[in-house]
Formats: structure tokens, sequence, C-alpha cells
């Protein structure tokens, strides 16, 4: 009888979903020095700023070796990142971060957090808003000298901005 | 064999079945090649059998001799492998799950396809940290102790990426189901769904959106609904019984059931809380799929019914001859289970129902095999499935009306291998 009380008894405990308590709660500098993801907002972009012309310094030195001088693709090696604009509804669509990309808060938070890919996160975020800022001039979007910064990279217009369409019925 | 001979035993074994073989034909008239074997053992007898082979009287290895156990020697062949031009660095590539030489439904951990994009993280688990941050009512991080003590579950689950088959949008193009469908593997996950550790950080009622984030170099991120996330997807610690391998995530990843691999981020360090998407590289540059008008379908997760038969194949044509045959292959959908898989030998002119083997378990590759006696004439072997929505997986010429051929990502239509005389196999399309 005793037995059968206390199993019963440690059935009903478990099936209660009772919080763990496990897992440590952290201070919000602590998250900001991982959180480093973008939206199309732009509201967690750091602070720094650039333009074109530091910029192509920066292209040259971290990035022509796999993307080719004129950002127009290695000799094969990496994506061309600049060009193919007019080229998606035809048989060879050329898709590059000008011709295709919606946002260019994206092109700063994929740079910040993946490139250059031998080198990840080694970037300023100087450098990555002066490098973006070239790579969207060469692309046409912007000026050489129209300067990068957390409230300036959001305005930017993508061309390809309003080439999407979601499937997923909530959007 | 006797030791004084250079003869192997396996070519003397072969050559004497040639001649059974050859006077059978003359005794028998065309009668075909079905029960040679037994004749020849008749007429000549089979060393294999009656001589003494070296695995009879020299010992093997141990126990201990592999603490951690390997596949046979001869079983060399069963291996992922690459195709070099598709990627420009092998730290941002691919390589393909052997269908076929596989059998069942779980794919063995080492012959998961691998995609990284910055190459294999080493992670010792007692330094990985899982944060959640975001619309949170408490930014919380686990360690993997942490992890450990939430209610665990065992769920088996494909992972197909969203470019598997890919290459095959404008026509046939590489040679092997390892290579046209290869980017799909099986397993049993274990780990603790993802709302338990969610409820503990409290979302916010705005918190509509989660984005994971990996550890390694390439700090993959894709956006996920809530909904998805409070439903069924799990962070997982081991695959098939064991800890994850270091290029499926180790020692932690998410997974999605029934939609895109990529979703499934690796070595998950992070998992943010939003209101909006946040149109990262992958869900934008990538994953999104391009159609002949020149917009694009973004937000394609799930992954359609889809199947393929894996043997007989290009790199597994039929090497017995004519009489029976087993066909066999494998179905899936992100919708959940299959319910029926069809096959036809003649390029889809006429149909039957193959038979589902094993377990039926949502988002979870199905086995299906087919008996046949083939006559020694070509075929073009094809397979369709349906999934317990009832969609039924389209042909190539159907998805190519409707998406054009830009699309790279999500191509579910129908294999044709063509199956020649000689028994050799080659990726081919019918109209
Ligand atoms: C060592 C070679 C290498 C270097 C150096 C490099 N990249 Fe890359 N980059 C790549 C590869 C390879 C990819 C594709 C990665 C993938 O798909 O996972 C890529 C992708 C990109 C993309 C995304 C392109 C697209 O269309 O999706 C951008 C943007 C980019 N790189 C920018 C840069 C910038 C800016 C630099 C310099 C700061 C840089 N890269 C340096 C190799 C490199």
């Amino acid at each position: 009888m005793l037995m059968i009380a206390i199993s019963l008894y440690v059935t009903s405990v478990q099936a209660a979903e009772v919080s763990p308590g496990l897992g440590q709660s952290i201070d919000s500098e602590e998250v900001s020095s991982v959180d480093i993801s973008i939206d199309p907002r732009g509201e967690n972009l750091p602070a720094g700023s650039g333009t074109a012309v530091s910029g192509a310094t920066v292209y040259a030195d971290k990035c022509a070796a796999c993307h080719g001088t004129d950002a127009n693709g290695g000799d094969g090696l990496a994506d061309s990142l600049v060009g193919g604009i007019g080229t998606l509804a035809t048989e060879k669509p050329v898709k590059t971060v000008i011709s295709y990309w919606p946002y260019a808060t994206t092109l700063f938070d994929y740079t910040r957090r993946a490139m250059p890919l031998d080198a990840p996160m080694t970037l300023t975020d100087e450098e990555v808003y002066a490098v973006s800022a070239y790579l969207l001039f060469l692309g046409g979007v912007i000026e050489e000298t129209h300067e990068l910064n957390a409230q300036s990279l959001r305005e930017v217009q993508m061309p390809n901005r309003d080439g999407f369409q979601s499937v997923w019925p909530d959007m | 064999m006797a030791d004084s001979s250079d003869i192997s035993p396996v070519s003397s074994a072969r050559r004497i079945a040639l001649k059974a073989g050859l006077k059978l034909g003359a005794l028998a008239g065309g009668a075909g090649l079905v029960g040679a074997g037994q004749v020849s053992a008749a007429a000549t007898p089979d060393p294999l059998i009656t001589e003494v082979q070296d695995w009879n009287r020299y010992l093997g290895d141990g126990v201990d001799a592999n603490p951690y156990g390997k596949p046979s020697v001869h079983e060399s062949d069963a291996v992922r492998r690459t195709v070099s031009w598709l990627t420009a660095d092998n730290k941002s590539s691919i390589n393909f799950t052997p269908l076929h030489k596989l059998d069942g439904i779980i794919t063995p951990n080492g012959l998961c396809f691998e995609r990284h994009h910055g190459g294999v993280a080493d992670i010792a688990p007692g330094d990985h940290r899982l944060m959640i941050n975001g619309l949170v009512e408490t930014p919380l991080v686990f360690t993997m102790e942490d992890l450990e003590r939430f209610p665990r579950e065992s769920h088996v689950y494909f992972l197909e990426c969203a470019a598997n088959s890919g290459m095959e949008w404008r026509g046939a193009q590489l040679n092997g189901c390892q290579f046209t469908h290869g980017m799909v593997h099986n397993v049993m996950y274990t780990g603790v769904k993802l709302k338990h550790l969610l409820a503990e950080a409290g979302v916010s009622p705005r918190g509509k959106w989660l984005l994971p984030e990996g550890a390694d170099p390439s700090h993959m991120t894709r956006s996920i609904p809530i909904d998805k996330a409070m439903d069924d997807c799990m962070v997982v610690f081991r695959m098939n019984g064991e800890a994850l391998r270091p290029e499926q995530g180790y020692p932690l990843r998410l997974v999605v059931p029934g939609w895109e691999g990529n979703m499934w981020v690796k070595w998950l360090r992070r998992l943010e809380i939003g209101d909006q998407p946040w149109h990262h590289r992958e869900e934008t540059s990538k994953y999104t799929d391009l159609l002949a008008d020149g917009t694009a379908r973004r937000f394609t997760w799930t992954m359609d019914v889809k199947s393929i038969i894996t043997n007989p194949s290009p790199q597994s044509p039929i090497r017995h001859g004519r009489g029976r045959t087993v066909l066999t292959g494998l179905a899936w959908s992100g919708h959940g289970t299959v319910k029926r898989v069809d096959v036809s030998i003649d390029g889809g002119r006429n149909w039957s129902t193959a038979r589902l083997d094993g377990p039926t378990l949502a988002k979870s590759l199905h086995r299906f095999y087919y008996e046949f006696d083939w006559d020694g004439s070509e075929l073009f072997l094809q397979s369709r499935a349906i999934d317990e929505q009832r969609q039924v997986q389209p042909t190539k010429d159907a998805l190519r009306a409707e998406r054009g051929v830009n699309s790279i990502y999500h191509n579910n239509g129908i294999q044709t291998w063509h199956i020649r005389p000689d028994g050799s196999a080659e990726n081919v399309e019918v109209s």
C-alpha cells in the first residue's frame, strides 16, 4: 500500500510543468557584446561611420583577393558583389548585393559577422561602414562621398527592395 | 586455396562460375541465367564452400582493436563525396550522403552530408554557452549541463538542404542519387524542446520571431516564426544516440523539423527574440527562390513531398542480369508522413504502388521497395510520393512551368533513371 501511494505521488509531480529554474540571467552589457544582429530598421547598428573613399582601401587590402579588384568575383573564386542590375528576369541572372539584396543593413550585418571569410569579426565597425559604402558606391547606389553611419545606412534604398514576395501566410 | 598457390580465391571462383555459366547456356538453350548458381555448384565445386578460407582459420582482431568501431574495409566506397566545382572554397562547401549505399531509414552519423560556411568549429562542451536575449523578460545563458537537466525527448527527422537537387533545374546534370539527392539525412535526435527554454526566459507578447545564431566563424543566422519555434523545434545534443558529430554542430544544434536544413543552425550559441524578421544574408541573397519574371519567393521554408529511387541508380547499376530485381528508395515530406509511393519502370506511363517498409514517422525519411522481374530491356525508373496532406510530388516540367529554372532551391521534381540492357544507369529526363 505504502509503495503504491509513493509511486502515484511521484508521477503527479513529474507531470507538472514546473520551471526547473535553470540558466543564469545576464546583464545587458554581456548581451550587447555578442548581440551583433541587425534588422532592416537598423536599431542595433553600432556607432562609427565611413565613406567609399576609405572603403576602397579596406576593400583592396581585405576583400579583393577573393572577390576580384572590381568586386566582380575573383577567378571564379567568390561571389560577385556588384553589377547584375536588370539580369534577374533573364536566362542568366546575376544575383549580387546590388542587383538582388533588398536591404543595405544586411550588407553591414553579413560583412561584420562573416567576412573576410578567413578572418571574420576582425574588421572594426568603421571599416565595415567604409567597405559597405565602397560596395554601394561601386554599384551606383550611393555617391562616393556619402557617409554611412547608423542613421544613413538604414535609409539606403536598394534597387531590388520590392523584388520579393513572402510565401509564409503571416507575412 | 593451397598455400603454394598465387591465385587468389576470388578470381579462381569467378573463373569457375563463368565456365559453368557457359555450360549451362549450351545445355539449357537460352533458359536464362536464373538458377545458374545452383547448377554450377553441382558441376564444379565452389572453392568458397569446399576449401578452408583464411578467415576460417586465422584469428582476427580481438576486442578493443577499434575502441570506436569502423565500417568493414570492404565498404570503403560508402563515403560522403563532394563535387569540387560547386563551391568556391572547401571551408564554405558541401558534400553528399551516399544514399545508394544505405538501407532502412536512419543515416549513420559519419555519412550525414556536410554543409559549412566557415569550416567545422571545434568547441569543448564545457566552454559552450547558449544565450537567449531580445524580447524576453529575463535574458538567460545556459551551459550544456543546464540543458541536459531539461526534459529530454528523442525524435527522428529528415534534414534536407533547400538546394538539394538544385543542379537539376535546367536538365539532368549529376550522375548519381548521391549527387542529385544526397543533401538529405535522417537522424534520431535527442535534446530539449525549444519551448521549454523559451519559457524560462519568458517571451514577450511582442516576440514574433526567433533568430538562432551559430558560434562558428560564419555566425550563421536565420529568422524563424515564433509559432514554429514553440511547436516542434528542439535544441539537441545527441544524434542516433551519441553526441552530435563536430560537422553536425557539436555540442549543440537547432532542429527545425520539416524545414530547410540551413535553418537548423549548428554550434548554436544564441537565440534572439524579435518582432520582425532580420532579412539576413542567408534569407535574402540565399534561400530565396528566383522566378522567371525576376521576382523571388522568400520564406519558402517547408520541404515539400519528394522521393528518389536509390537502387538501381547510376552509382548502383543492376549487376545480376535479368530476373528478380529489388528497386528501393526514400520518400519524405516536411508536411508530415508519406502516405504512398508509386513507382514506374516505363518513364511515368504506368504506375504501381511501392511497399512502404519500416517506421512511418512525420517529417522523417520513409523507405520503399518494389520487387519486379526484369526482362533485360531498357527501363525508365521513376518514383512519385504522396504525403498525408495529399500533396503529390510534381514532375520537373510542372515545377518549371510554375517556377522557371532559376529557383536553385526547392526542386522536388520526379527523378528519372535510364537503365540500359547491360544494367548500367544514367540520369535522364523523359518527355
Ligand atoms: C578568403 C576569401 C574571401 C575574402 C578575403 C573575402 N571574402 Fe567575401 N566571400 C567569400 C566566399 C567564399 C563567400 C561565400 C560564402 C558562403 O556562401 O558561405 C563570400 C561572400 C561574401 C558576401 C555575400 C555575397 C552574396 O552575394 O551573398 C559578401 C557581401 C562579401 N563576401 C563581402 C566581403 C567583404 C566586404 C570582404 C572584405 C572585408 C570579403 N568579402 C572578403 C570569400 C572571401
